[in-house]
């Protein structure tokens, strides 16, 4: 019996397989939600080339000046928190790209100079791939700050399985993607980099007490694995090696499903997300709370 | 007219801070009187935005002209609307970058950078 469950897959830098395998563990399940978090460069949609149902606008709001009831007072240059305002002579210099949106100029400005006005962040699509519910997010070029982007497309909230399909590294994007998952699969490759990315992301998971575990990607057998290394001296639960494999790497970059084209890759994708739903489970029990 | 100049340190023979945001002092050096006094930097450790507050500060100190190695394009943007000349420091000390530009030796800085903003 399938329970409610959202995993984020994560990795410290891009290219390890977070795509891979969030849209082969939604594509397994009988009923899911994959959400692309990767709001700078999204590819799920590569893969399942969902119809898409709807778009939405995501906008934030940024102070605009009215130069001509602005007297100099200075309370807000001196109240924003990120210096996001200056005053030079009469002018009021506002830049959009420090400022955080958090009102507190428009709110204290005494003459109502400044205003917030809505200003567009990027795009949310929802679409649909066979029984998976495909999300994903476009942030807008020249833009500075995804956050907000992210979170609007968290907003929703879904039933049954959910798989978060993670930006790369362990910043600000990362958190809040990760920030409602209920377990976080790690992806690494066999790299010395690689290990030093994953330690880099297991230091996220762990400062925010979210279950986690390792998936080894591209292994080659026989061959020293500095991640591997990494989780057994760390006590990271590995869940599984995914070897390096041409055919795999040839059915991705044509944008084919690996667990739709073959056998072999649907009974590995399927004992995968059985094995997360399995110690999901165990690691709610051990943390009810959570 | 005031000169503004980044330092490492409180004194003329500090080298010049290769930051300007960040720097930890500013020399302003009076072309009149031929004083210099040192300023703290209390945006350096500001969490963004240093480089906007540094300017501001340093507008509010009725400048003239900057010399730094390097400048953020919003740094630039509010010495740019105060109408302070830039130029581009030597790789000297405070003095002698007072100096260098006293005897015409300084060029204009060409280039501004993008900025650190956000640190994902």
């Amino acid at each position: 019996m399938a329970t409610d469950l959202t995993v984020a897959v994560l990795s410290g830098k891009g290219g390890t397989g977070k795509t891979l395998l969030s849209v082969n563990l939604a594509a397994v399940a009988q009923k899911a939600t994959y959400i692309d978090c990767d709001v700078e460069e999204p590819n799920g949609h590569l893969f399942f080339k969902p119809t898409i149902l709807s778009e939405r606008v995501v906008t934030i709001p940024k102070p605009v000046v009215e130069q001509s009831l602005c007297d100099g007072c200075r309370i807000c240059t001196a109240a924003c928190a990120f210096n996001a305002l200056a005053l030079i002579g009469k002018q009021l210099l506002v830049f959009n790209e420090v400022c955080h949106s958090c009102g507190l100029c428009t709110t204290l400005c005494p003459k109502k100079a400044l205003t917030e006005v809505e200003q567009p962040l990027g795009v949310v699509r929802e679409g649909q791939h066979g029984t998976v519910s495909f999300e994903d997010g476009i942030f807008d070029i020249g833009q500075s700050e995804a956050v907000p982007l992210i979170k609007a497309l968290l907003r929703n909230k879904h039933k049954d399985l959910v798989v978060i399909d993670s930006p790369p590294g362990s910043g600000c994007l990362v958190s809040e993607a990760i920030s409602g998952a209920d377990f976080c699969l790690l992806v690494a490759e066999p790299t010395r980099f690689g290990a030093h990315n994953l330690a880099m992301v297991h230091e996220l998971v762990q400062i925010l007490g979210k279950p986690c575990a390792v998936l080894l990607n591209k292994t080659v057998e026989g061959a020293e694995n500095p991640s591997e290394e990494y989780a057994r001296s760390h006590g990271l639960s590995i869940m599984g090696s995914l070897p390096y494999d041409r055919t795999l790497a040839t059915l991705t970059s044509e944008g084919l499903i690996a667990s739709e084209e073959l056998d072999h890759y649907h009974a590995f994708f399927s004992g995968l997300l059985e094995t997360i739903r399995k110690e999901a489970a165990d690691a709610s029990d051990t943390h009810p709370q959570r | 007219m005031i000169i503004a100049i980044p330092a490492e340190a409180d004194s003329l023979d500090s080298a010049t801070c290769v930051s300007f945001g960040r720097a930890p002092y500013y020399c302003l050096y009076n072309t009149e009187t031929e004083s210099s006094t040192f300023m703290t930097n209390l945006a350096a450790d500001s969490a963004g935005g240093a480089g906007i507050q540094a300017a501001q500060d340093l507008v509010d100190q009725r400048i003239g002209t900057l010399i730094t190695f390097r400048l953020g394009e919003n740094a630039a943007k509010v010495l740019q609307a105060a109408e302070i000349a830039i130029l581009k420091a030597l790789n000297l000390s405070v003095a002698d970058n007072i100096a260098a530009l006293q005897e015409g030796k300084l060029a204009p800085l060409e280039e501004v950078h993008a900025g650190f903003h956000h640190g994902h």
